[in-house]
Order: C-alpha cells, then sequence, then structure tokens
C-alpha cells in the first residue's frame, strides 16, 4: 500500500510542472500567440527560484521569483511580438535558446550548492488519515496551485465575459478589432499570464521536485508543455489528462526498468510520448469540437492599420 | 417617406482625409446626413467608400478634416468611441467569430455585464420583432452569410444607434433576402434613426435611399436624389464616363454542339466542419456556350471550383471529363493539358504569387501547356519567349501598369485580374472555368473582361462562369445554374431566366423538389 501511495505521490510531482505550464501556454495560445519560448520561461523560472531561495533561505520568497522571472522573460517575447510585430515562431524559439544559455550564466555559482525545499502540507488530523490523507492533504503547495489554476483556467474562460473576449481574440484578431477590442493589450496580458506560469512550473522542479539548480533541468519538459496543449485541443481538463497520463507513465516506465524487465529502455522512455499522444488523438476524434476550439487566428501578427 | 428636413444634420463631415503613403484614399470629403434619412454612398471599388466609414466608425484616424456629430465637433478615435455617440456598423466582411454562437458574438459587442442568457433573450425578442428570425444559439460557422448578417444587424441595433452604416449589405443575399432587408431599413428610417447605405448597386439605392453622395478616385463628385436619376446617369458620375455594355450574339444549334466539359455526379465530403459537402452535381458545358453558376457566396461553390480545376482530387475519374476524358483523377496540369483553363477567386496568392513578376507569374501557370515555348534543352527557362508572350498578354487585354514586367502584387485588382484572366485566354482553351471573374474590378476592366469570355465561347470553347454577381451573369450567360448548399439546379435558358426564379433557387426554393421545401421550413 505504501508502495502505491509513493508512486501516486511521484507521478503527482511528475505531472505538476507539465500541468502549470500547460495552462499558462493555453490561456496564451486562446489569445491567438504561439510561444515557442516555454521551455525558456521554464529554465528562467527554476534558476531563478533556485537563487532567490538559496540567497534569501527561504523557498517561498524562492516561489515568487520564479514566477516573476518568468514573467519578465515572457514580456520580451510580449514587446517582439506585439508591439514590434516579429515572427511568432522565430521569436519564441530564440526565447528559448536566451533562457537556456542565460540561466546557464546566471547558475554557475549554484551548481552543487544544497537548496530548501517547499515544505508539504501538513494538517494536523488530516493528514496523517490513512490512504488518502497524504494524497490529498500532504502534497506540496504547488500541486494544489496547478489544480486550482486549472480550475480558475476553466471558469474563466468559458464562464466569464473577459474569457469570452480572449477567446473570440484568438478566433479572429481583425474581427475584434473591428469591435473595439483592445487585442494587443489582451494579448500582453495573456503572455505574461503565460510566462509566469511557466515560471512557477520552473520553480517547481528547482524548489520542490529536485531542490537544487542543475543546468539545463528543464529537459525538454516546456516543449511536452507546448504539446500537450495542441494535443488536447486547448481544453484545460484534457490538459489536466494529458500532464497526468505522461507523468504515470513516465514514473511506470522508470520502475519498470529498475525492475530490469526486458525490454530496451529507450522503447520504455518513449512510452510517456506514445501514450499522451495516443490517449490525446483518442479523446479529440470529434473534428468538429476540435475546430471549435482551435484559436483560429494562432500565430499570425496582427498590426491594426490606423 | 423622404427625409426630415428640418436643417439638423446628425453627422457632418467636413474635409476629411486620408492618405496611405503615396494614395490619397479620400480627398477632403464632405458629407451631410440629416436626422431620419437613408443616405447613400457610391462609387467603384477603390472610390474610398470603406476608407471614408471606417474613419466615421474610428477604425482609421483621419489625416485632416473634421467630423460634427450633432453640432459638436467629435474625435472618433476608436471603434468603441463611435459606439458611445451612437454610430453602428453593419460590415461587408463579416466581423463575426465562427467557433462561437450568435449569443456571444453579440455579448462581445455589448459594454454591460448582463449574462450571455439575457442578452440571447432580448437579441431574439428584437429578431422577431423586426422579422429577421434568429437563433441565438447557433454557432456561426454553421449560418449562411444571410443568417450571418442578421447577426451583425441585430448586433448593430442592440446598442440602439442612431446612424447605422451598412457596407454594400446586399452583396451577400438573394433577392428575396434584400427585399426583406429594405423593409427593415425603411422601418428603421420611421423610427427616426440615419443609414448610411454604401452600394454600388444602382437600382436598390434608387430604390429606397433619400440623397446620395457619390465618390470617385477619392473625391466627392456630387450630391444628388437618386429618385431623380436614372441608372445610367448614376454610372456616369461613379465611372466619369460611358461604360461599354457587353455584347453577346445569340448562339444557334447548342443542343447539337459537343460537351467540352462534362461533369456527372460530382459528390465531395466536407473537408472541414464549417465547409459544404458536394451533393451529386451533374453539369454538361458545351462548345460554343458561356454558363453562369449563381448562388449566395458559400453555398459549396468554393469547392466546387476545387474539384473542377484539380486542385482537389476526385475519387471517380469519371466524375469530372474534359473533352471526352476522363479527368477525375488528374492534377490542375493534367487537365491543362486537356485543354482547360482555370481562374480561381482568389487573385493574390492563389491567382498569382504576389511576390513574382508578371512574366515569371506567366510561366508558372503554363510552363507544362506551353512547354515547348517557354522552356528549352535542359529545362532552362526561355526568359525573352516568355516576356513577349507577357507584353502580348498584357496589350491584348490592356493591364495599366508602372513598370514593363511588374511583380504582381504591385497591380490594382482589377489590372491583375484582367492580367490572370488573359494568361489563360492567351492559351485559347477549349474549356475554361472561372470563379467570381470582376470580383472588386472596375466597370471598364469587368466589361471588358466578360467581353473576352463571350468572344472565347463563340470561338468554339466551352466557359464555365461562378459568380455572385447576378447582373454579370445575366449579361453574359447563355444559361444559368444555381448552386444551393451543395447542390447545382438545372440550368435554366437566359431567355427563361429572371431575377426572381434564379433569387428563388438561391434561397434553396425549387419547385416541385421535396426536400427542399424541407429545409426551408
Amino acid at each position: 500500500m505504501d508502495i502505491t501511495i509513493n508512486i501516486l505521490l511521484t507521478i503527482a510531482t511528475a505531472a505538476t510542472p507539465l500541468l502549470i505550464a500547460a495552462i499558462g501556454e493555453l490561456v496564451v495560445e486562446r489569445s491567438g500567440v504561439l510561444n515557442l519560448g516555454v521551455e525558456g520561461m521554464m529554465i528562467m523560472g527554476a534558476v531563478g527560484g533556485f537563487g532567490a531561495s538559496y540567497l534569501t533561505g527561504s523557498p517561498w520568497i524562492g516561489l515568487l521569483a520564479a514566477i516573476a522571472m518568468g514573467a519578465v522573460f515572457s514580456l520580451l517575447f510580449a514587446v517582439m511580438t506585439l508591439s514590434l510585430a516579429t515572427n511568432q515562431v522565430a521569436t519564441g524559439l530564440s526565447l528559448t535558446l536566451l533562457g537556456l544559455g542565460l540561466s546557464g550564466m546566471m547558475g554557475t555559482s549554484f551548481v552543487g550548492q544544497p537548496g530548501e525545499r517547499l515544505p508539504n502540507l501538513d494538517i494536523p488530523g488530516l493528514t496523517s488519515i490513512p490512504v488518502v490523507g497524504r494524497l490529498l492533504f500532504g502534497q506540496d503547495p504547488i500541486f494544489y496551485i496547478s489544480i486550482a489554476l486549472t480550475a480558475a483556467v476553466m471558469w474563466f474562460l468559458f464562464k466569464t465575459r473577459t474569457g469570452l473576449t480572449l477567446r473570440s481574440i484568438g478566433d479572429s484578431h481583425t474581427s475584434a478589432h473591428a469591435l473595439g477590442i483592445q487585442v494587443i493589450r489582451y494579448r500582453y496580458l495573456a503572455v505574461i499570464f503565460g510566462g509566469a506560469c511557466a515560471g512557477l512550473a520552473g520553480g517547481h522542479l528547482s524548489l520542490v521536485y529536485t531542490p537544487q539548480w542543475v543546468e539545463n533541468m528543464t529537459a525538454g519538459r516546456g516543449w511536452i508543455a507546448l504539446a500537450l496543449v495542441v494535443f488536447a485541443s486547448w481544453r484545460p481538463w484534457r490538459v489536466l489528462a494529458g500532464a497526468y497520463i505522461f507523468g504515470a507513465v513516465w514514473i511506470g516506465q522508470l520502475h519498470a526498468q529498475a525492475f530490469g524487465i526486458p525490454v530496451p529502455s529507450q522503447f520504455l522512455s518513449s512510452l510517456p510520448y506514445l501514450a499522451t499522444v495516443v490517449v490525446l488523438v483518442l479523446i479529440s476524434r470529434n473534428k468538429r469540437l476540435t475546430m471549435m476550439n482551435t484559436p483560429a487566428s494562432l500565430g499570425q501578427p496582427f498590426v491594426p492599420d490606423r | 417617406m423622404s427625409a426630415n428636413q428640418d436643417g439638423t444634420n446628425l453627422l457632418e463631415v467636413r474635409g476629411l482625409t486620408k492618405i496611405f503613403g503615396t494614395l490619397t484614399a479620400c480627398d477632403h470629403i464632405d458629407l451631410d446626413i440629416a436626422k431620419g434619412e437613408i443616405h447613400a454612398l457610391l462609387g467603384e471599388n477603390g472610390a474610398g467608400k470603406s476608407t471614408l466609414v471606417k474613419m466615421l466608425f474610428g477604425s482609421l484616424e483621419p489625416n485632416s478634416g473634421e467630423i460634427f456629430w450633432n453640432g459638436q465637433a467629435v474625435r472618433i478615435s476608436s471603434p468603441g468611441a463611435a459606439k458611445k455617440l451612437g454610430i453602428g456598423m453593419v460590415f461587408q466582411h463579416f466581423s463575426l467569430f465562427e467557433a462561437l454562437t450568435a449569443a456571444e458574438n453579440i455579448a462581445l459587442s455589448l459594454d454591460d455585464g448582463s449574462p450571455i442568457s439575457s442578452i440571447a433573450a432580448k437579441a431574439r425578442a428584437l429578431s422577431y420583432s423586426y422579422g429577421l428570425p434568429l437563433d441565438p444559439e447557433s454557432l456561426v460557422g454553421d449560418l449562411s452569410v444571410g443568417e450571418r448578417q442578421r447577426i451583425e444587424i441585430i448586433r448593430c441595433l442592440l446598442q440602439t444607434p442612431q446612424l447605422i452604416i451598412l457596407d454594400e449589405p446586399t452583396s451577400v443575399l438573394t433577392p428575396q433576402e434584400a427585399d426583406k432587408l429594405f423593409e427593415t431599413l425603411e422601418r428603421l428610417r420611421s423610427e427616426g434613426k440615419s443609414i448610411l447605405y454604401i452600394s454600388h448597386r444602382l437600382e436598390e439605392v434608387k430604390r429606397i435611399c433619400d440623397r446620395a453622395t457619390v465618390l470617385r478616385h477619392g473625391k466627392v463628385v456630387g450630391h444628388c436624389n437618386p429618385r431623380e436619376e436614372t441608372a445610367s446617369s448614376l454610372a456616369r458620375m461613379m465611372v466619369g464616363n460611358e461604360v461599354q455594355a457587353v455584347v453577346r450574339a445569340p448562339v444557334e444549334g447548342i443542343d447539337k454542339a459537343q460537351p467540352l466539359l462534362e461533369i456527372r455526379n460530382l459528390t465531395r465530403k466536407p473537408a472541414t466542419p464549417f465547409s459544404i459537402p458536394l451533393k451529386g452535381i451533374s453539369l454538361n458545358v458545351r462548345a460554343g456556350e458561356v454558363i453562369g453558376i449563381a448562388g449566395v457566396a458559400g453555398n459549396g461553390q468554393g469547392e466546387f471550383f476545387e474539384s473542377v480545376s484539380g486542385e482537389v482530387l476526385q475519387q471517380d475519374a469519371a466524375s469530372v471529363r474534359i473533352r471526352g476524358k476522363d479527368a477525375g483523377g488528374l492534377t490542375i496540369t493534367g487537365r491543362r493539358l486537356l485543354g482547360a483553363a482555370f481562374v480561381p477567386e482568389e487573385r493574390l496568392g492563389h491567382g498569382a504569387a504576389p511576390r513574382m513578376k508578371l512574366s515569371e507569374n506567366l510561366l508558372l501557370s503554363r510552363h507544362a501547356t506551353d512547354g515547348k515555348a517557354f522552356v528549352g534543352a535542359g529545362g532552362m527557362v526561355k526568359s525573352a519567349a516568355i516576356y513577349t508572350a507577357a507584353q502580348r498578354i498584357i496589350v491584348a487585354m490592356d493591364v495599366r501598369k508602372s513598370a514593363p514586367d511588374p511583380e504582381a502584387a504591385a497591380l490594382s485588382g482589377g489590372n491583375l485580374q484582367k492580367f490572370i484572366v488573359g494568361r489563360e485566354l492567351d492559351r485559347r482553351p477549349s474549356v475554361m472555368v472561372v470563379n467570381q471573374p470582376t470580383w472588386g474590378v472596375d466597370a471598364g476592366a469587368a466589361a471588358h473582361i466578360r467581353q473576352a469570355l463571350i468572344e472565347l465561347s463563340r470561338s468554339g470553347s466551352a466557359v464555365l462562369v461562378i459568380s455572385q454577381d447576378l447582373d454579370e451573369l445575366f449579361e453574359i450567360s447563355d444559361a444559368i445554374a444555381v448552386m444551393h448548399n451543395g447542390e447545382l439546379s438545372k440550368p435554366l435558358p437566359i431567355a427563361e431566366a429572371t431575377f426572381e426564379k434564379v433569387g428563388l433557387l438561391m434561397g434553396g426554393a425549387e419547385p416541385g423538389h421535396a426536400e427542399h421545401t424541407l429545409e426551408t421550413a
């Protein structure tokens, strides 16, 4: 029983950063902007979070620093693509490359230093309930943030007027502009929100998952988050499902490799990607629904004529 | 009926000017709109009508000039500011969101925070009271163009504007839908609202408008009462000179002529959830005739053109036959080699590569059919021969341009269209298929293109023209078929065709055809 709970807990820890980064990117893409810089913003969040926590001794300050770092870094992308209307794909890619390089440089003095881990939730009486206690009341704080964030984004996008406006901009920025909606302002806010989420996801890596700084520690998670958004056809609960499927298969194959199952390890390592793609493709078979949820103006630069 | 002439103008425009680079789109425009009148803004494509109304609606900033609203000088800096003043707009190219419902679309343009459900109820009530029934829960992507326009109108009315701007509202409607729209406009006028009605259709302007302002090349060339003018005197004001009438000689013995383009039970599944399936289309186009396909935009004309031209291949090779050979499995080049030529709807990016020279565009579409003339040994391009051919087309079609061999994007829409049509005509194709031959083309160039198509057919080719412009089809066709919801009606010989008959078919009513009557219910 204990092993099962431990596995479930590690799955949640593996899925949380993917979920947070993907939910942020989902909001960005729903506004019609394609930010391929998730990996770069994530790693900046990781180094910023670790640095602040190492220098101040408080992982909570580290958490805030991670969010701020991601947001500020995404602002660079926003200025380039929204105000200067540069190509979003190229700008996003360069943001990733810049983030990886810059974080490595900033983090040289942190390598090998011990980090502070964000404490797990511990509610006397509840956390000690057998089986479900630790699953429900004993995880790290970012886990709870990630679940609340997903619910909040779902509510925001589909139940509020502002969310409707954001989706309309993603559907057709020219129509939105003709109605007098401030397309660029909405997109700025969406991009910064996405950056903050990516930063938080990076902070999770360096403050919870492995509380230390290692160069390149995001290890492609930003790209997985990007792929999750597309395969989840831009719907929040599917992103959640995708992140957890990925996390589960990933943890599963690690255990399988540890047990020495006679299957090539390369195959096992590719399983999480395969499983996630297969499941999400299966649930997005409804073409019409996919079409309705795909932001039609995704990736197109918007220059209002004045 | 007539305008309220108590001397107060709702809107006055003085010296409004808009300059794009070297082009003065609007040059010191003066315009007065009285309360309770329908005011027409007339002009050719490119005369500056759209630029002017975009400035009135705040989407464009004027370079100079003043706007007075109820006698007060105002600056309209954004569409939001225009709405606040009481200016509403129904756009020519709809400003709707396809993936959202009608009610959500309406909610987006209202600033109050009322919930969608109450907006939906209000929209439903208002739409029925004006006789424009609307289901607020329906997804815009599923609606016909006429229904989409209803959403735009209802959305505009819910903001209780005093001035409503309608940009070419009937260009996408069947004649019957247009009648319905005119009733609504007359009712709005009787409620004291003012309407700025933009059109280049003279008959409807004569019918419903109280006054007209005519624009040409960005300048006001006259104010008039359209009811006292004739269609041809209005046209003269718009164009600046007489437009040559198109001549169509009657053809004889067409029944015995050989069909050069045969379409047999052409069926296609929808490529995307919002596109139209083609349902068993059959049509013969014989040597020597022009067949027109009418229909409201978005009823499958684009899908039909793609299938006939070979942009999309058919499963059944016999569903498209060119000069007696099965062509359903052939690509565009294959079909061209059988003697067919195609002119797509979209000029830039489809009919021509925008950043390439005219001569290069000529090579791109004809390297296979004219391989011997344009391509030499070892695949070397014969630039001189291509240049000569391009110049021949330019002279034949009277293409006006600024350089000897300019980039396609440097030409105006009308001149580029003349070149693209001329490029195909120059081959003397035995089958010619054209989609929207004169969309956005000025009257002079349009007449030239139409005459050229008629002459091609009279020299023994089969010509198929898809168009939304009924006047055009009646001018050039020997028979008109109507496309509705992916189905094609039998061609009506031009002697039997009337606007009313064709209009009913465009609306989906086919007498004696049970399925259709069910659908319209």
